[in-house]
């Protein structure tokens, strides 16, 4: 059976066998390289596959446990990493055109841990430019389908780390979390993606987007597989002054514990944010499993999240110029060729992507004198009252429940002219960055009626996946990840006998029929 | 309002002092007006790294050398602050008697310029680290100007343009070593009135951050840099007129002439019913005149905000009371401490109290046992006097404290006069050499030996007699010149003393 290829299997499995020395790291890495190189021109989930490196690293795990020593809690294990995260050695884009030849010279943070813990790194995922973006389509240097309908979006903006793990490519991936970035493509393509608390990871090496947002989170095919990597990377580091000191539990260990007898909210806000039947349907039913397991579910409201949206769109713009700043061609990165120092600037800005000027163009606005009150000092204010409305929550449950994202993975090319529509994907997660609160997106389900585009009939014969929000304590991503855990175990032989038959299909599918845009080598967004 | 529409209303207030002047009939005279100075004084702290890296801030390295991802603000890389420059700010404050905020906030100062990697500095805006301070200047008369903040930032890089003119250069190269560096930056109140004044003023700042050990302050290496803030005002009105900003001053004589250039250039506009335009201008050093910079049209717009890489910086009481008890002492305080308990006179107390070097020099040849007064004597009068003909400045003391204390020990038994003493430290200062050895192997101790001084004394008394003969009228300034002539046949070497006894007994 295809469950029984190496690629198909989880990281938690594998680790398993090459503990019990069945397989070895070699043919670990080798089955996912065979895999990314069966899948790849389908999916395009990568901007850069280490094979060479990959495999070297792979025969030095093998030695190290031949000798018998511990390679670590990842030993032999690949892992994706998304192209905005710094790789010694290796070019890490940010899927920008400024950065496209740019070679990290440092390792960030999170790269040490991995590699201090015996994980393979064998990739660089696509990704939204700068991380701006819900579908990958802003992509300047590839475009990343769905694996599970090659005409839709993987989300975004790490797409191609969900895409990867998805597609059985990788077992593990780190994405970035800024407003949603590693939960709703984790939904899109229904696997589990996890931003942790801001803080609890470290995000030096992480070239920012927007600072006060950011946060690195791992994805993978269940709570298991993504408590392994916050294993590996989560604690205090010298090097990030925002990240915190107070000592990380082991998160593999906490899922043993049950959910009985959690208090869950439902905020009614997120039911009414655009929320599509089908996900309201998963939803309600997700709720009924959760009472189930003994989860007392009530109904809540956070009256500001209302406006989380309209506060994001002006403190992650107003970041983001700032931090972008530093990409003038002066030192690294594409310069363009110029007369003086003026217009080196500006040529050299304009290859920025449109949605990337766009925000950068909002947030010089926003941070303007005269402007600044209205709109930035607003917006942290606002800031302000929704991380209380959070906090007057959590004093009365231990988690709140929400779908992750209000549809469905939508077609490719669907919402690129329209920048509003993009940014409502992520309208249920851009709160828990606001407060900087962990959360968690775990696959519910299937919905009934595929939520068709402009073409859309329903012909692609397969369901599309939904995902369930998780979000909890400053800090407490033990009961957030124990209560995905213990939920996903109720769903998960439904939810991942899709899954293999969505990977099986993948491999035998041919691209031609399946994806209409298959001649264009980039998104639609980048024509403008 | 913009800050744009902000620069043009002030202009217009400007505007509006001196027509209503000439409303009122009056006409505008040089007399009626006076000088408004603030300055902003920006010194590079003493510390071993820079602001927000571990690099190393020292000076005169080849370029590019002491760089890292933070500093030259790679992708991805993050700043932590360095608590040892919070430390040395905090110690700046306490110093200027500022009010140290145990909240304080990094903020962005965002701008494009090639030497800034970041396209932000990271200064602190709107909850600076300290707030409402002041300082003494001796006058006459002695007058407090306050200094309204005091807060943290890093330096930018350095610019090297080809052929040193930024306008016509074929490139331009960029060194970050200085990049990242530690600044605090110190704004006084517009409370200067004159060249002079802002002269004392920054004497002061300098003498007070060097003794405290917090900066070098040496503006030929640019850890003190001073931009000023000039207007004139009418006497007795509160408002003051335009403001002009002078930068590019290299020197507190810069300062000093900037100022003086200033006035004048401002209240010949006045006086002749001219309005003076808000605009920054530059010292040009050769010219000796200020001249407009070319800058843009609008007015830059920083567009600060709260760094979200740093959390506010908390300080606790406990630690603010330790640097408060761990401070260095003041340079007034050292200086009355010279006066009231070393007896050392006012003058020469300041003098020692100029420098924190001169002063641990001082200190130290006083812990070796020496007479203060007389120590003191010597480096004032001597030391120094040699440091200046080679124009060295209090940092390079060619001699040690032992060595001062030796010398003058040779004097006081008797091993040496004053007079060769002082061609000893002359020689001591170009070789480092201990005094003892130079005695020792140049045979320069005194002569004692009474027959061989007699037998020299009869000689010059023999070659002297007029001025015997008026030594015997009584005129005792010829005694001295008789004392001269030995010690001139003996090299300076006779015991003076030993010599006035001799020639005394001689002419008996
Ligand atoms: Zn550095």
């Amino acid at each position: 059976m295809s469950g029984g290829a190496l690629w198909n299997m989880k990281a938690s499995a594998l680790l398993e066998l090459m503990m019990a020395g069945e397989v070895s790291a070699t043919e670990v890495v080798e089955a996912f390289l065979d895999r990314i190189s069966e899948v790849e021109p389908k999916v395009g989930a990568f901007l850069e596959v280490m094979r060479d490196e990959g495999l070297a690293q792979a025969r030095r795990i093998d030695e190290l446990r031949q000798s018998g020593e511990y390679p670590g809690l990842l030993g032999g294990l690949p892992v994706a990493v998304k192209d905005n995260i710094c790789v010694a050695g290796t070019r890490c884009t940010c899927g920008s055109k400024m950065l496209a030849n740019w070679v990290a010279p440092y390792d960030a943070t999170v790269v040490k841990a991995l590699k201090a813990q015996g994980a393979i790194i064998i990739g660089k995922t696509n990704m939204d430019e700068f991380a701006m973006g819900s579908s990958t389509e802003n992509s300047a240097l590839g475009l990343t389908r769905n694996p599970w309908d090659l005409r839709r979006v993987p989300g975004g903006s790490s797409g191609g780390s969900a895409a990867a793990v998805a597609a059985g490519q990788v077992p593990l991936a780190l994405g970035s979390d800024t407003g949603g970035s590693v939960r709703q493509p984790a939904a899109f393509t229904g696997i589990t993606g996890l931003k942790p608390t801001y803080g609890r990871v470290s995000r030096y090496g992480l070239v920012a987007f927007a600072s006060s947002l950011d946060q690195i989170g791992p994805l993978a095919a269940d709570v298991r597989d993504v408590c392994l990597l916050m294993d590996a990377i989560s604690g205090f580091d010298e090097r990030d002054s925002t990240s915190d000191n107070r000592p990380v539990p082991s998160y593999t260990r906490a899922l043993s514990k049950s959910a009985k007898g959690l208090k869950a909210g439902v905020p009614r806000e997120c039911l009414t944010q655009g929320v599509s039947r089908g996900v309201k349907e998963c939803f309600e039913r997700a709720l009924e499993v959760m009472e189930d397991l003994g989860v007392e579910i009530e109904e809540t409201s956070l009256p500001m999240i209302r406006y989380a949206l309209d506060c994001y769109y002006i403190i992650a713009p107003a970041e983001a110029s700032s931090n972008l700043s530093r990409f003038d061609g002066v030192r690294y990165g594409l310069r363009a060729e110029a007369n003086g120092l003026e217009e080196m600037y500006v040529r050299t800005r304009r290859n920025f992507g449109p949605e990337v000027r766009r925000r950068i163009m909002l947030g010089t606005f926003v941070l303007s004198a005269g402007y600044y009150d209205a709109y930035y000092l607003r917006a942290a204010k606002v800031r302000t009252l929704i991380r209380r409305d959070f906090k007057r929550a959590f004093e009365e449950f231990d988690i709140l429940l929400s779908p992750t994202t209000p549809t469905t993975a939508f077609l490719l090319g669907e919402r690129t002219q329209d920048p509003l529509s993009m940014y409502m994907a992520d309208v249920l997660t851009v709160p828990a960055n606001l407060a900087g609160l962990p959360a968690l997106s775990v696959p519910c389900g299937f919905e009934e009626d595929s939520n068709s585009g402009e073409d859309g009939d329903g012909d692609s014969g397969r369901r599309l996946p939904v995902g369930l929000q998780i979000t909890g304590r400053p800090f407490d991503e033990e009961t957030v990840l124990c209560a995905g855990h213990a939920f996903y175990q109720a769903v998960a032989p439904a939810v991942e006998a899709e899954l293999a038959r969505m990977r099986k299909d993948l491999g035998k599918e041919s691209c031609g029929s399946a994806c209409p845009q298959a001649q264009s080598p980039k998104g639609s967004a980048w024509k403008e | 309002m913009s800050a744009g529409a902000k620069s043009e209303r002030v202009g217009l207030e400007g505007v509006r002092l001196v027509s209503e002047k000439e409303a009122a009939g009056g006409r505008l005279a040089r007399e009626d007006l006076e000088l408004v100075v603030g300055l902003e004084v920006h010194a590079e702290l003493l510390t071993r790294s820079k602001m927000f890296c571990r690099c190393s801030t020292r000076f005169g390295d080849p370029p590019n050398t002491n760089v890292c991802p933070v500093c030259l603000g790679l992708p991805g890389a993050l700043p932590v602050v360095n608590r040892e420059a919070v430390r040395l700010a905090v110690i700046a404050a306490l110093a200027l008697n500022c009010r140290v905020n145990l909240r304080s906030r990094f903020a962005r100062k965002n701008y494009f310029y090639p030497d800034l990697p970041k396209g932000y500095q990271i200064s602190q805006y709107d909850e600076p680290l300290a707030v409402n301070g002041c300082v003494m200047i001796p006058g006459p008369p002695p007058k407090k100007i306050r200094i309204r903040r005091l807060h943290l930032e890093e330096d930018a890089g350095k610019s090297i343009h080809e052929g040193d003119d930024v306008t016509r250069a074929a490139y331009s190269l960029l060194d970050f070593n200085r990049c990242g560096a530690p600044l605090i930056e110190i704004v006084s109140e517009p409370d200067i009135s004159s060249p002079e004044e802002a002269r004392q003023y920054l004497e002061e700042l300098r003498r007070i951050l060097e003794f405290t050990g917090v900066s070098d302050v040496k503006m030929e290496e640019g850890s003190m840099r001073v931009d000023s803030n000039v207007s004139l005002r009418r006497l007795g009105q509160e408002q003051p007129g335009a403001l002009v900003e002078v930068k590019n001053l290299n020197s507190f004589r810069a300062v000093v002439r900037a100022l003086a250039y200033e006035k004048d250039r401002q209240s010949r506009i006045l006086t002749a019913g001219g309005t003076v335009r808000r605009e920054t201008r530059g010292w040009d050093e050769s010219l000796e005149i200020t001249v407009p910079l070319r800058l843009k049209e609008t007015s830059e717009d920083y567009r600060y905000f709260p760094d979200p890489d740093l959390p506010p910086l908390i300080l606790s009481e406990e630690w603010l009371e330790s640097v408060k008890r761990e401070m260095p002492p003041l340079p007034e305080e050292k200086k009355r401490y010279y006066v009231d308990v070393l007896g050392i006179p006012a003058y020469d107390a300041s003098i020692l109290t100029s420098s924190r070097k001169l002063s641990r020099f001082f200190d130290e040849c006083v812990s070796r046992g020496a007479d203060p007064k007389a120590i003191s004597n010597w480096i004032l009068s001597e030391l120094l006097g040699y440091m200046n003909s080679r124009g060295l400045g209090p940092d390079a003391i060619p001699t040690s404290p032992e060595f001062l204390v030796k010398l003058i020990r040779l004097i006081d038994i008797g091993v040496i006069s004053g007079r060769i003493a002082k061609d000893i430290l002359v020689k001591m200062c170009e070789t480092g050499r201990d005094p003892e050895e130079i005695v020792r192997e140049e045979g320069l101790q005194q002569v004692t030996d009474r027959a061989f001084l007699e037998h020299v004394v009869d000689e010059v008394i023999a070659e002297n007699l007029s001025a015997v003969e008026a030594i015997k009228k009584g005129r005792s300034k010829a005694m001295g010149f008789l004392v001269g002539q030995v010690m001139k046949k003996t090299g300076g070497k006779a015991n003076p003393e030993l010599v006035n006894i001799i020639i005394k007994s001689k002419l008996e």
